[in-house]
């Protein structure tokens, strides 16, 4: 047996004992209802044309313009309307439209005549579109690997806690028992989004957003290969962190750095979004680049190159991360008297076969 | 399947601290060795370095005269002193799991197991998680999981700690067939009489240095000083004032003494007869305990 076909099995089982997880079931669900209901709902809710009160002789502009009119005999008639709650909105003489406390647009529109728009950035996105795009992307990266990381690092401390982990190592490579974990890690959390994300984009379709689907479908083409190399970084940092714990209690202590490398990323992008310069340097940077690199594409800031070498660079990191990691796991993995230090477990580590 | 497993000259350091110096001994095929050693001797470690855990400072450890390799360590069964397998799955999952891992098919893996866990008595509960047994049934899962793979070679560190009567009994058997196939099999245990019930061969070890190693009764004769038991009718005083004696133990009719080394023990017998009826006179062995304090001395 090699080391590919251990790093197999030992994926397999911690798939198989993910997927018996109720913990796991009941999130992934979870976060498919969210899915569904934050691309289905939205449109209900703002859905559906105002519907106005006008006397007679104002309501054929606003038939014309598709919105549900209720004839009411006089302007005072019309307002009460409004006023009760029976309509979104009233034209009266003037004309003038009523509301309680929000213009209707619709209503607006079609009293008025609007000038000819000539787009001169055309890539340019609605501003709400915009700020909820960048916040879903690094949402999604932030919990998948910060969800996924922790599973590592504690089937990391099961095994050295119930001390199977001997057993283990007399009987596979070291090495195959970290890619095994990263990669039972990285099949299901990539997974986990891919599942989320066919739900979102039948929600989407279901909700008639098909347009902000066709802008998405290249930043989301960038965000596969970003994310997946961007969680090997991390597990692999996840699952050294793991080792150098010898207790499940342990493992907010020795997780702080991973955690930071985490949650500083996501901030970053969620607060900087809209600074250019920062989101050029944020794109490069290992830990960002995963949530900015797409963004950037989404919003039409970046040449066709950028992320190419962006890649390159998480790539370089990603494998750099790696090798550091399974030093430091080979280093503190048979160590089970208490925490070890990330610099024992660097400079000590068994010159096992 | 007749290969000896050899230790030559290994030596382990952590930090400072060494815990072995030039460790070497052998476990001969079919034979069961038994490894004594206080706490801290240095008994875990070597079982390590044996199993490829750890990495010995200098030496090494041989099969049938060859370097072991991760391969052939594959094929051995190992049991560490600290038992842990996952909580969170059946034991037949598990030790299928772990018979995969030591080269089985899946389909050898999964038979091998139902024989194993119905040897060891675990048949009914094979497919409860394994937290939910007994910690005397957890043991015999790791007996289990040791064994799954039909090991060439088993190391077993105090494999007979936290067990009942009854379990003791099932893994002593076990480790017979096992020895008997022609397996050398290595244990420790701190329950000495165990050990001297179940080994061919004894290692001992003390402060890293094997003080001792042989089998059985070659360590017994060599650890001898010439003791004897005597019991008579009456006072068995006066055997103190008889030329050469020393006096071990002295209870009414009963006495046990020692001889010089080379000395006669007949006229002890003699004098014995010549006071009065002699009930026992017999050669006393020492005790492995008793081997054990001597050497590690």
């Amino acid at each position: 047996m090699n080391v590919t076909q251990a790093t197999r099995l030992i994926a397999e089982r911690e798939i198989r004992v993910k997927l018996r997880d109720r913990t796991f079931l009941f999130g992934t669900l979870f976060f498919l209802l969210i899915a569904a209901a934050g691309t289905i709902l939205p449109p209900l809710f703002s859905g559906g044309p105002s519907t106005v009160a006008a006397t007679e002789s104002l309501a054929a502009p606003l038939r014309a313009a598709g919105l549900e009119v209720r004839v009411v005999p006089d302007d005072r008639a019309a307002e009460q309307s409004v006023r009760d709650d029976d309509v979104d909105a009233a034209v009266v003489t003037g004309p003038a439209v009523l509301a309680m406390d929000d213009a209707p647009d619709d209503v607006v529109k079609a009293l008025s005549t609007q000038p000819t728009v000539r787009l001169l950035d055309p890539d340019a996105v609605d501003p709400v579109v915009a700020f909820l795009v960048p916040f879903v992307f690094a949402f999604v990266f932030f919990i998948t690997s910060q969800t996924f990381g922790v599973q590592i690092a504690q089937s990391v401390i099961e095994e050295k806690q119930t001390r199977i982990v001997e057993i283990l190592v007399a009987a596979v490579p070291v090495r195959a028992l970290l890619a095994g974990k990263v990669v039972a890690g990285a099949i299901l959390a990539f997974a986990q989004i891919a599942l989320i994300a066919v739900v979102a984009v039948i929600g989407l379709q279901i909700g008639d957003s098909g347009g902000l689907l066709s802008l998405l479908a290249p930043a989301i083409g960038w965000f596969v290969p970003f994310f997946l190399i961007g969680f090997v970084l991390l597990a692999a940092m996840w699952a050294a962190a793991g080792a150098l714990a010898n207790r499940q209690e342990d493992i907010a202590a020795v997780s702080t750095p991973v955690q930071f490398a985490v949650m500083l990323p996501f901030f970053a992008v969620i607060f900087l979004n809209d600074n250019a310069t920062a989101m050029r340097v944020l794109s490069y940077l290992p830990f960002s680049s995963p949530t900015a690199m797409p963004l950037r594409l989404f919003t039409g800031d970046a040449a066709g190159w950028e992320p190419i070498v962006s890649l390159v660079v998480l790539v370089l990191a990603a494998g750099a991360f790696l090798l550091a990691g399974a030093r430091v796991y080979e280093g503190s993995l048979l160590r089970t008297n208490g925490r070890t230090s990330l610099r024992t477990a660097w400079r000590e580590r068994e010159t096992i076969g | 399947m007749t290969r000896t497993l050899r230790l030559d000259g290994v030596d382990r350091s952590f930090g400072d601290r060494q815990v072995l110096r030039n460790v070497s001994f052998e476990v001969s095929a079919g034979r069961m060795t038994g490894f004594v050693g206080a706490n801290g001797a240095g008994k875990t470690t070597t079982m390590r370095i044996i199993l490829g855990v750890l990495a010995p400072d200098a030496g090494e450890v041989t099969w049938g005269g060859t370097t072991l390799t991760r391969q052939d360590r594959r094929s051995f069964g190992y049991m560490p002193e600290e038992r842990g397998l996952y909580p969170k799955m059946t034991t037949r999952e598990q030790v299928t799991y772990l018979g995969r891992l030591h080269g089985l098919d899946a389909a050898a893996a999964r038979r091998s197991t139902d024989a194993l866990l119905d040897r060891v008595g675990l048949g009914e509960r094979g497919d409860d998680l394994l937290e939910t047994l007994s910690l005397g049934n957890q043991q015999r899962a790791q007996i289990a999981a040791a064994l799954v793979h039909d090991p060439e070679v088993l190391v077993l560190d105090e494999p007979f700690s936290g067990l009942d009567p009854l379990a003791v009994e099932t893994v002593v058997a076990v480790l017979r067939e096992r020895a008997s196939a022609g397996a050398p099999v290595l244990f420790s245990s701190h329950q000495l009489d165990v050990v001297e019930r179940l080994c061919d061969d004894l290692v001992i070890i003390g402060d890293g240095v094997i003080r001792a190693a042989g089998s059985r009764q070659q360590l017994r004769d060599s650890y001898t000083v010439p003791r004897f038991e005597l019991v008579v009718e009456h006072d068995a005083g006066w055997v103190r004032d008889h030329p050469g004696v020393t006096v071990v133990e002295l209870d009414g009719a009963r006495v046990v003494f020692d001889l010089p080394a080379g000395t006669d023990e007949q006229p002890v017998l003699r004098a014995a007869l010549a006071r009065g009826p002699v009930r026992a006179f017999r050669p006393v062995s020492p005790s492995l305990t008793e081997i054990f304090r001597e050497v590690t001395q």
